[in-house]
Parts: C-alpha cells; structure tokens; sequence
C-alpha cells in the first residue's frame, strides 16, 4: 500500500500538466481525440511516472517494461506522456497530425522514440503484448508488458483471440487494461454492442479480474504493485472505470467529444479549468 | 523426382532448426504446412495458437517487437492467412522480421473446393509496402528461399503447394546461386517470352519442349520473387522477343501477369497474354482438372504462344 502523499501528489500534477498538454495539442491539430485520452491519462502517467522501469535516455533498454497503447487514438495522451518523461522534446508536441510530424495522428513506431508497436486499427494490442510477453518467458527474462485497451475496441474478435492464448501460455507477465469510459464512437457501449457482465467475461477467459477508478492514482498504483507480485500463472485484466473527456467539466461524459477539436473559446475554456 | 513445396519448407525448418533464434508459429494446421516436424524436435520453440490467424500475426509481431534476432516463422494454409491480411499490413507497416509460409495455395487444395482454395493472395499481398511476395519454382527453389530469408531482415509471404511438383531447378541452383532480385532464365529463346511462377514453370518448360519441336524457340522465365520484382529482366525480354504470355495459379487480376502489365505498361508497352483464373472461385475436382478448365497447362500455353505469334506476324 502506498503512504507516500507527495508521490500521489506529484503524479496528480503530472496527469493535470499532461492534460493541458492534450487539449493544447489538439486545438493546435484542429483535430483528435480528446475525450478517450483524457479518459486515460491517470492510467498512463502512473504507469509511466511509478510503475513502468524505462530509460527515456535509452528508449530501447532491453529490460525496459513494455507498454502498446492498442487504442491509438489516444496518442496525444501517450505523445504528451513520453514528452514529459523526456522522449523527446515538449516543444514537438504542437506538431501533431502535421505533415512530416513524427507525431502521427495514431502512433507510428518506426518514426518516435518510445513507441513499440504502431497502432489505430483496433484490436490488434493485446496479440502483439501477449507476443512480447512469451518472448520474455522464452528469454527467462522478467521485465513486464502493459496493453492499454477501449472498451469499445474488445468488441473486435482478435482480441478475444488474444484472450484465450494468454491465459493457454499463462502470461502471468503480462497486464491489460480496459479504458472503460462507457462509449464507443457511436454511442453508449452497452447500447451499440454490450459488453457486460465484463468482469465474467475475462473470468471465464482464466483472467485474473480487478476493477478500480481509473482516475483514483492511489489505487491504480496499488493495483499495478500487487499485479508486479503476482505469483499465479494467469494474465492480468484491470477494468478501469473512467470518464470520458476526463478533466474538462464540459467533455465530461460527452460523446460529442469522442473525436472532435475544440474551437477557440472551448480551448480557452478547457486550459482554465487545468 | 516429386516433392511438395511444404515438404521442402518443413525440412528446411528441421535442417536449419538448431538457430536458437528461430520460432515457429502454426494455427492448428501443422501437419498441412509441415511445421509439425518442427514442432516435434524443438517443442520450446513451437507454438501453435489454434485456429486464430489474426492472433497468429499478432503474437508473430510481438515476438519481432521484443527480439529483433528473432526470425520468427507463421504458417497456415494461404486461404485462411487472408483473414489477417489487416494484421500482416500492421506487421509489415513495422518492417517485422516475419516469414510467412502459407501452404495449399492456388488450386493445390483441389478436392476440398472453393473455401480452401486461394487464387486472390498474390494480389492483396503485393500491394502491402515492405512485402516481399515469393512463389518457389520448386522444392529446390523453396529450401533456396528459406536460407536466404533466415539471413534477411523483414517481412516477407512465401506461397507453398500441397501438390508434389517436379524438381525442375535442380541443374539451374547447382551452377547458380538464388538472388530474391534475380528473375532465373530457365530457357533461353528469341520468339516469344514465357513468364511464369510456382506450379506453372513446370507447365512452361514441358510447353517448351514442344514449342521447340515446331521450330518456335521461347525464353523461359521463372519469377520466384513477383516483388519486388526484376524490371530489368522483364524488358528485356520483351525488347528482345516482342512477345510475352505470363502463366500463374492465380487470378489475373492483381497477380503476376498484372505486375509484368504495371512495367511493360510503362516502360515497353507490347501486346501480352495473361494466362490465369478469370475472375471466377475455384471449386472440387482433381488437380489436373482443374488447371486443364483455367488453361493452366502445357497444352493452352503451346496454344496462346502460337496465336500470339501469328498475330505478331500479321502486324509485321
């Protein structure tokens, strides 16, 4: 159980500053994705500023954890993550979805430091994590391997696919976790495709299940440390409960913010409230 | 002497299988592809994800995302690596280092019809940028592949037979090496061009053999590698034939006829043939029937070159 105050504190104001990064980035882009990346913003920067061992200095360390962000639209939230971790420069972020970026509109490996798998088409994260995590049963190494997934996104079978091969190669190694912001570009989840009982369903996969607010640092972080001690053989599946446009009292809950930029007068309303 | 192509592949796996860095991948068709002698000797580098294709490409991806050493091998039948064809667009888009053997492709799955019988990969596969598309000849020809993609970095589709084949490179690799760039001149000839690959260089050099006999003389070209491809080679032979009938178990739409038109098109615009399926699936039937109904035979390619020729005579 984590006491210490100051690092919840201090990974609270990194989350506040990388929001403001977001918004900043896709006011700049006149396009993106605001509401799922700040629905994921807490879930990232814990992983990234306690969780996760990484070396911004030697993004390729080969005994780095590893994290595939399988919902890449949420890049801004990844983009301005690395940026602050010192990937590459803060300054980069306002290029954004331009041409000759490197920061692609849905991430790109081969172009930005920190990136281990280009994604965007849903779906295909979690078969390259449990692909990572096998190699490193192979390799007896014992670094970790970190899938962030939509809700709306494990609607595609391969996930599914994913699923019962991580638990059949007991991938204790490896985490997923689902953004479960409660919609999809079309609407509520549970309207366009359900997907509950959600928690039964990884069960009945051979998951371990937990679920947490994925807004709440001190339990992600608890969380996240009691998976690392994990001494059973089954993956890991963490449910996060979110809210979509996380942050921005208007985005909140609002799925007109799915995929949308904000205009002038939003965004300087948007960057008071961080 | 007779042998499939998947036969050279699996043995290929069992020969060079002590390269620790080598993992092989199947989706519950082990025995079709003939990975499963290799699964049976290094059972700590097999894995067999059931019949999940889309998760076969993923965790293949994954191992070459964690281990750049790693030459990591997937095999299914080429029908069923279509359903992931988005997923090898991902690893490719990454520039992977992994080898796709597809087995019982184009007609070579005759009896079981239609669903088992893929006449559309060469086309989907070609247009994926960083993909090298390779058809052996033979199952000479495929160990040749094998070695030289054990060295290479990156992606690539290899197309295999469940049909024994003919063993027809045998002198040709014995005095040569195998180039990925190289088309192979199997004949050497001025009348008319011959292009063909896998199954069908065997039907252009039996094709040859009678074409001879009535005094036409064709240059013999087999295209192991339709991409990238040999542009030189290609218009070459063109400029020197002025006649060019492309032979292929596959669509014409998209495949190896349709790769030689995108250059000729451009570079030395000639009137050619595409020998290959028309537009149409494939059905149940034994083998030779079913190449004898496309006109992937000996006898329809003696037939186009000959109709060909007159032609080119009645333009001169």
């Amino acid at each position: 159980m984590i006491n210490d105050e100051n690092i919840i504190k201090n990974i609270e104001e990194k989350a506040k500053k990388i929001r403001r990064y977001v918004i900043n980035m896709i006011y700049e882009a006149g396009s993106g994705h605001p509401g799922g990346s700040l629905s994921c913003v807490d879930i990232i920067t814990t992983l990234y500023f306690h969780i996760m061992m990484h070396d911004p200095l030697e993004p390729k360390w080969e005994d780095r954890d590893r994290f595939i962000l399988s919902k890449g639209h949420a890049a801004p939230a990844l983009y301005a993550t690395l940026a602050e971790a010192g990937y590459f420069p803060v300054e980069e972020l306002k290029t954004l979805r331009k041409f000759g970026s490197r920061l692609q509109g849905h991430p790109e490996a081969k172009l930005l430091p920190g990136i281990e798998f280009s994604t965007g088409s849903l779906g295909q994260g979690l078969s390259v994590g449990a692909g990572i995590a096998l190699n490193t049963k192979l390799e007896k190494k014992d670094f970790r391997t970190y899938v962030l997934l939509g809700d709306g996104e494990i609607e595609e079978g391969q996930v599914w696919e994913a699923a019962l091969f991580a638990n059949h190669n007991k991938l204790n190694n490896l985490t997923a976790i689902i953004d479960r912001n409660r919609y999809q570009i079309d609407g509520k989840t549970e309207e366009i495709l359900s997907l509950e009982p959600l928690e039964d369903k990884w069960r009945a996969f051979g998951w371990n299940v937990l679920t947490t607010d994925g807004h709440n640092i001190r339990d992600l972080i608890n969380m996240f440390e009691k998976i690392k001690t994990n001494s059973g053989k089954k993956p890991t599946v963490i449910i996060a409960n979110t809210i979509k446009g996380r942050g921005i009292s208007f985005m909140e809950g609002d799925n007109n913010w799915h995929g949308k930029s904000p205009s002038k007068e939003e965004y300087e309303l948007a960057i008071k409230e961080l | 002497m007779e042998k499939s192509t998947r036969d050279a592949y699996g043995d290929a796996l069992l020969k060079y299988g002590n390269n620790d860095n080598i993992i092989v991948l199947d989706a519950d068709l082990s025995v079709s592809t003939q990975t499963s002698k290799f699964a049976k000797k290094y059972p700590e580098r097999f894995i067999n994800v059931g019949c999940a294709e889309q998760n076969l490409i993923g965790v293949a991806s994954g191992i070459s995302v964690a281990d750049k050493y790693k030459i990591v091998f997937a095999s299914t039948y080429a029908m069923f690596a279509m359903r992931a064809w988005e997923q090898i667009r991902s690893m490719s888009h990454d520039n992977l280092n992994v080898k796709l053997f597809v087995s019982h492709s184009g007609l070579t799955n005759p009896s079981d019809g239609s669903s088992h019988q893929c006449l559309e990969d060469l086309a989907i596969m070609r247009t994926i940028p960083n993909m090298v598309v390779v058809i052996p000849a033979d199952a000479i020809e495929t160990e040749k592949v094998i070695e030289n993609e054990i060295k290479r970095k990156g992606p690539v589709y290899v197309r295999l037979n469940r049909i024994k084949t003919p063993m027809i490179t045998e002198e040709y690799y014995d005095n040569n090496d195998f180039k990925l760039e190289n088309i192979v001149k199997l004949v050497d000839g001025d009348d008319l061009t011959i292009i063909s690959a896998g199954t069908m260089v065997y039907e252009s050099l039996e094709a040859a053999k009678t074409l001879i006999d009535n005094n036409i003389n064709p240059c013999i070209l087999n295209v192991h590698t339709i991409k990238p491809i040999d542009k030189n080679a290609i218009i070459k032979a063109a400029k020197e034939t002025g006649v060019i009938i492309t032979v292929e178990e596959h669509s014409v739409y998209g495949g190896l006829g349709s790769a030689v038109a995108e250059i000729l098109g451009e570079e030395y615009p000639i009137v050619m043939r595409m020998i290959g399926t028309k537009d149409i699936f494939g059905e149940s039937g034994e083998y030779k029937e079913l190449l004898k109904k496309h006109g992937l035979t000996a006898e329809n390619i003696v037939k186009s070159s000959k109709e060909l020729l007159n032609n080119k005579k009645i333009k001169r």
